[in-house]
């Protein structure tokens, strides 16, 4: 099987010897299958690490289709994107826009009129390299697939998060991509958008199912949270806040990323007596 | 206790058909990109049975098929005669067939329980003896 890692050469990891100054570290957010919220996983990853105080810079490899801005709720700000760094029409500190909310975390967006597959490889390499020179995390927002876009948003990258929904198509696009990354990624695992009421009834792959398939580290668990949507709406990511359960989830695993020894949050299901009643006389399909 | 009346009324959850049918599925997709574990497990396979019959090597056929619940691995492996010199009733070199047993194993990574059938079909029926028939 052809392994991605076999094909990164050691340059990114040559600068670590033991006087040059600490890289910070670049994790790619991937999933195979598009829709299951790697953007908005990444978009809250990325705001929950900058409210700890790290520098983070989000990367929108999703070239043609750039959406991290308008998630960030920073579309109107972006002027230059990734090709234009790659190509060197602009420097990387004119083309990263600065958040609204947070003065930690910096966005690469996207191009959004060009295509995957013009983007070079060992340039992004290069780009990733020097960002980590500067930030303590790259976060790279990965596009669906497995193709050139995939294999250049991972090239820089040393660690992956792979996030998953509990559904049979999500789970088998991360089995093939989790065999692409290889071990060198270490890929550890946010399960996004678990319903704990259909899980209890049986109507949804649980938390458990998934990891007795996909044997990953597991980050944490996401809940399928309408606030979500409406955070999405406003442009404003539900990690800004620090109360609630999903925000506390991604502060969570922000912290776990970090290094912080914490369980994975979990998602409770907090069905009420009829639930109970009616989970009990069948309605499983 | 709940479970058990949960069982005795309801028919099985649409989880458990996702989960089995992911197992499944996923089995099938590591054997397709794992050709050259196939290769090997078709040669040992091959060798251990040459040591008591004379097989027609060019001609084996393995394949693996999806039945109700299990992956079945098919090999079709001619023989072309029976009369072998000395068929050792010990094999002599086990590493051939931990190889096979661990080519096997690590196809289905991520399955669990119930494990896969190995089932063999061959041409004539008469090796029906092989001590490589497992079921």
């Amino acid at each position: 099987m052809h392994v991605l890692h076999e094909t990164q050469d050691d340059a990114v990891h040559a600068g670590a010897s033991s006087n040059a100054p600490k890289l910070g570290r670049a994790i790619v957010v991937t999933s195979g299958k598009g829709g299951v919220g790697k953007t908005t996983t990444t978009a809250n990853l990325g705001t929950a690490l900058a409210a700890r105080g790290a520098r983070v810079a989000l990367v929108d490899a999703d070239v043609g289709l750039r959406n991290l801005d308008i998630v960030l709720g920073l579309e109107s700000r972006v002027k230059y994107h990734l090709l234009d760094v790659l190509e060197e029409k602009t420097t990387l500190e004119e083309a990263l826009v600065a958040d609204k909310h947070s003065n930690c975390l910096w966005l690469l967006a996207a191009a959004q009129t060009r295509e995957k597959d013009e983007v070079d490889t060992e340039k992004m390499k290069q780009l990733i390299a020097s960002l980590r020179e500067r930030f303590d995390y790259v976060l790279i927002d990965c596009p669906a697939g497995i193709e050139m876009g995939f294999r250049n948003a991972v090239a820089g990258a040393e660690e992956a998060i792979v996030v998953c929904t509990p559904e049979v198509s999500a789970v088998r696009d991360v089995d093939r991509v989790v065999g692409l990354l290889g071990n060198r990624f270490r890929p550890q695992l946010i399960i996004n958008r678990l319903r704990p009421q259909l899980v209890k009834k049986g109507k949804m792959l649980s938390v458990e199912d998934v990891n007795a398939i996909l044997h990953l580290p597991l980050l944490g668990v996401i809940a399928d949270e309408p606030e979500i949507i409406v955070t999405t709406n406003k442009g404003e990511p539900l990690a800004l806040r620090h109360e609630g359960e999903t925000a506390s989830a991604y502060h969570t695993i922000a912290a776990k990323i970090a290094g912080e020894d914490l369980p994975a949050p979990t998602v409770e299901s907090k069905e009420g007596f009829f639930d109970k009643l009616g989970s009990f006389f069948g309605g499983r399909r | 206790m709940i479970e058990w009346m949960k069982r005795l009324f309801g028919s099985t959850p649409s989880s458990s058909t996702a989960k089995e049918r992911l197992r499944l599925v996923l089995m099938t997709d590591h054997l397709a990109l794992a050709p050259e574990i196939i290769d090997n497990m078709k040669r040992d396979l091959v060798d251990v049975i040459s040591r008591y019959v004379e097989v027609d090597r060019e001609k084996v056929e393995v394949n693996f098929e999806r039945e109700d619940k299990a992956l079945a691995m098919l090999a079709n492996i001619p023989i072309v005669s029976v009369n072998r010199p000395s068929p050792p009733p010990e094999p002599p070199a086990p590493p051939v067939e931990e190889v096979v047993a661990t080519a096997v194993a690590s196809a289905p990574a991520n399955s669990g329980p119930p494990p896969q059938r190995k089932r063999r079909r061959k041409k004539p029926a008469t090796a029906s003896q092989s001590p490589a028939t497992a079921t």
